[in-house]
């Protein structure tokens, strides 16, 4: 009995008594959901342009985080570091499409799958090779403490992190609606022949989409790096989060990362907070995956996914 | 020249449909199988038993199982799944709980019983491929590896509320003092049992895929509406391909905590052993039990190389630097491989026999 009341009566009487202490929860949660939607961006731009799923995302937010914090131990500053960075990143946009992309144009997705997973462990190894296994500090000058709204605690950088985050989906959306390129990336996204008949070059627009990832992941690296204090390698795990994020939100959606990033940040957070002493806490390590399980059986595109027509 | 077919009948409707047709054939394979049960321990008796057949022979063979395993669901039947660490977790943990709850039953039927137990949590997790397909399906899976690993993690009921979380496999034998379970036993028993257990599963699987279930499972794999309408159930091949193959992957698990490592932890099951096993089946050869075999040595053997190789050619390189560059090799080697031949070794032995079909003549 008392398990039973601790599981489905016992959280829910915590909550309505406690009405601060849930919205701190909840908008911690929100918050940290906008990290998730920065890694989850990475994803659906390239899933987007290509068809193909960048699983090296996540290690592309480390080592540009990685690269990032050790241009600024090595004296660089943080303009400095950030111009090498994106150097860096363009370099390794460009090498990925003319070294892996193009010679597995038209294989299958799976096959492309792989190979970025080869990606992700070849970076993993250079990003240590070139910069060292250990953990660095990084400290952008993005710091601040708690925040009062009445009795709801709010983190300074969270918040931070959530403006950047939604001036770069800003940003991009202007891009993809409201530029040349912009319109190339989504006739591309559409259908690959048909673009290719109507004169875009699709090889300079995928060295443009994985730029575009290369700087996505960059913003959320400095992000998770100045949230986490230090550029460690539990970073590359937040890409594992974002996975379920991507089926929740679906794979093609640039509002659905967002709106599935807020989603998981929050409901994780909850579970956590008032189930976790239930079940013997950690429980963020599989939530948000058994949450989009659900969700998909009940819409299998994700939420704002194209929808899926099978034809015979 | 070499290898050619013609000249050999099949003058009986057995021979028509056996599993080996062609005569080279059968002899690569027992060769093969003398080379495993004779060559390789005479070999590792002269060179040190506990390190052959100990941490290089026993990963291959059980990691060929879990391969064998995931090939019949992702190779065969088309569903790509990133939880087998989970379900080889599964296999491992129900293991134990059976063999200190029943301390009496043989250890082969626990095995087998660890692996139907895992196969009906691989059913249970395969429903949801009734709906979801593709992509989205993998993440899905994805959401059995984190649960399961977190279960047995969190829950002390699963080791039998041992404080410390990480247990040591008790000493059990298979008959007399043939002990294959435990630290202390004697790394030929472990070969042995674990190579038998192989090769038979390899023999079933081989015959199940070119069979009824195995063309249903294709048909799906190509195409499951088109299968659908033909009159193959999509549920029962689906939740079918989920249960076989999750039974290999329980064993599997459950070999690889009680004969090799001797020790029951969660976290050895993490996802890096998922994606191991994802890269042996597509190096080796999605749809090809050859291929668990060739791509479980590839993944398996590549990294010792790649450890033991620059020591004997004279650089001395500090085992960290070491390690990164090992990944680095790693991944540019898979990609290299994918570049090279996306169906992976097993299709590059099918154009090496076509080859020797001709060899020495130029056509």
């Amino acid at each position: 009995m008392d398990t039973l009341y601790a599981i489905f009566i016992g959280p829910f009487v915590a909550m309505a008594s406690d009405p601060a202490n849930f919205a701190t929860v909840l908008i911690g949660g929100l918050l940290s959901g906008v990290l998730y939607s920065l890694v989850a961006l990475g994803f659906v731009l390239i899933y987007k342009a290509s068809g193909v799923f960048n699983f090296a995302q996540g290690t592309m937010v480390l080592f540009a985080a990685l690269n990032f914090a050790g241009c600024i131990d090595s004296g660089a500053g943080i303009w400095g570091a950030l111009l090498v960075t994106v150097v860096v990143m363009i370099v390794l946009a460009y090498a990925a499409e003319r070294l892996v992309l193009r010679p597995l144009v038209n294989q299958e997705q799976i096959i492309l799958f792989m190979a970025t997973i080869g990606i992700t462990y070849f970076l993993r190894g250079l990003g240590q090779i070139v910069w060292g296994g250990d953990v660095r500090p990084l400290d952008v000058g993005l710091s601040g403490g708690p925040i009062f709204i009445g009795n709801i605690l709010i983190q300074s950088l969270d918040l931070l992190a959530a403006l950047v985050a939604g001036s770069l989906v800003a940003a991009l959306a202007i891009f993809f609606q409201k530029t040349r390129v912009g319109r190339a990336l989504r006739a591309v996204a559409d259908d690959h022949q048909a673009a290719l008949s109507v004169g875009i070059p699709l090889r300079s627009i995928w060295v443009i989409v994985w730029i575009a990832a290369g700087l996505v992941a960059l913003v959320a690296g400095i992000m998770w790096g100045s949230t986490l204090g230090s550029v460690q390698f539990s970073i590359e795990q937040v890409a594992l989060r974002a996975l379920p994020v991507l089926i929740l939100g679906g794979f093609t959606s640039i509002p659905g990362a967002i709106v599935g990033g807020l989603i998981v940040g929050s409901t994780e957070k909850i579970a956590e907070f008032y189930w976790g002493p239930v079940t013997g806490g950690a429980m963020e390590d599989w939530f948000a995956y058994m949450l989009a399980l659900v969700f998909l059986l009940f819409r299998p595109q994700g939420l704002f996914g194209e929808r899926i027509i099978e034809r015979v | 020249m070499l290898y050619r077919e013609a000249g050999q009948f099949k003058t009986s409707y057995e021979a028509d449909q056996a599993i080996f047709p062609i005569r080279q054939d059968r002899i690569f394979i027992v060769l093969g199988l003398l080379i495993a049960y004779a060559g390789i321990p005479l070999f590792a008796s002269q060179a040190g038993a506990a390190y052959w057949l100990g941490p290089i022979m026993l990963p291959f063979l059980i990691y060929a199982l879990a391969a064998l395993g995931l090939n019949i669901l992702t190779g065969y039947a088309g569903q790509v799944s990133l939880g087998t660490g989970g379900f080889m977790a599964v296999g491992a943990f129900a293991t134990y709980k059976l063999a200190t709850a029943f301390p009496g039953l043989n250890i082969l039927l626990v095995f087998l019983l660890a692996g139907s137990i895992t196969a009906a949590v691989g059913v249970l997790f395969g429903f949801p491929s009734l709906r979801i397909k593709g992509f989205y399906l993998s993440v899905a899976t994805l959401a059995s590896q984190f649960f399961l690993i977190w279960l047995f993690n969190r829950q002390p009921w699963f080791v039998n509320y041992t404080p410390s979380g990480v247990i040591s496999a008790p000493p059990r034998a298979i008959a007399g003092d043939f002990f294959v379970t435990g630290a202390g036993s004697s790394p030929y028993y472990k070969y042995f049992f674990v190579l038998t257990l192989v090769v038979v599963l390899a023999l079933a699987a081989k015959n199940l895929v070119r069979g009824r279930v195995g063309r249903a499972w294709m048909a799906i794999r190509d195409m499951d509406i088109a299968a659908e309408i033909i009159g193959i159930r999509p549920l029962r091949t689906k939740l079918l391909a989920f249960a076989i193959s999750s039974f290999y992957c329980g064993l599997a698990g459950a070999l690889w905590a009680f004969v090799y490592t001797s020790s029951i932890e969660a976290l050895a099951f993490d996802i890096d052993i998922s994606f191991s096993v994802l890269f042996m089946i597509i190096i080796g050869g999605l749809g090809s039990i050859l291929g668990c075999f060739l791509g479980a040595a590839f993944i398996t053997f590549l990294p010792l190389l790649l450890e033991n190789l620059p020591p004997k050619l004279g650089f001395v390189i500090p085992v960290n630097l070491n390690t990164n560059i090992q990944q680095v090799v790693f991944g540019a080697l898979i990609i290299f491989f994918l570049i090279v031949e996306p169906r992976g070794l097993a299709r590059l032995w099918q154009i090496a026999k076509e080859k020797l079909r001709l060899w020495p003549f130029p056509y």
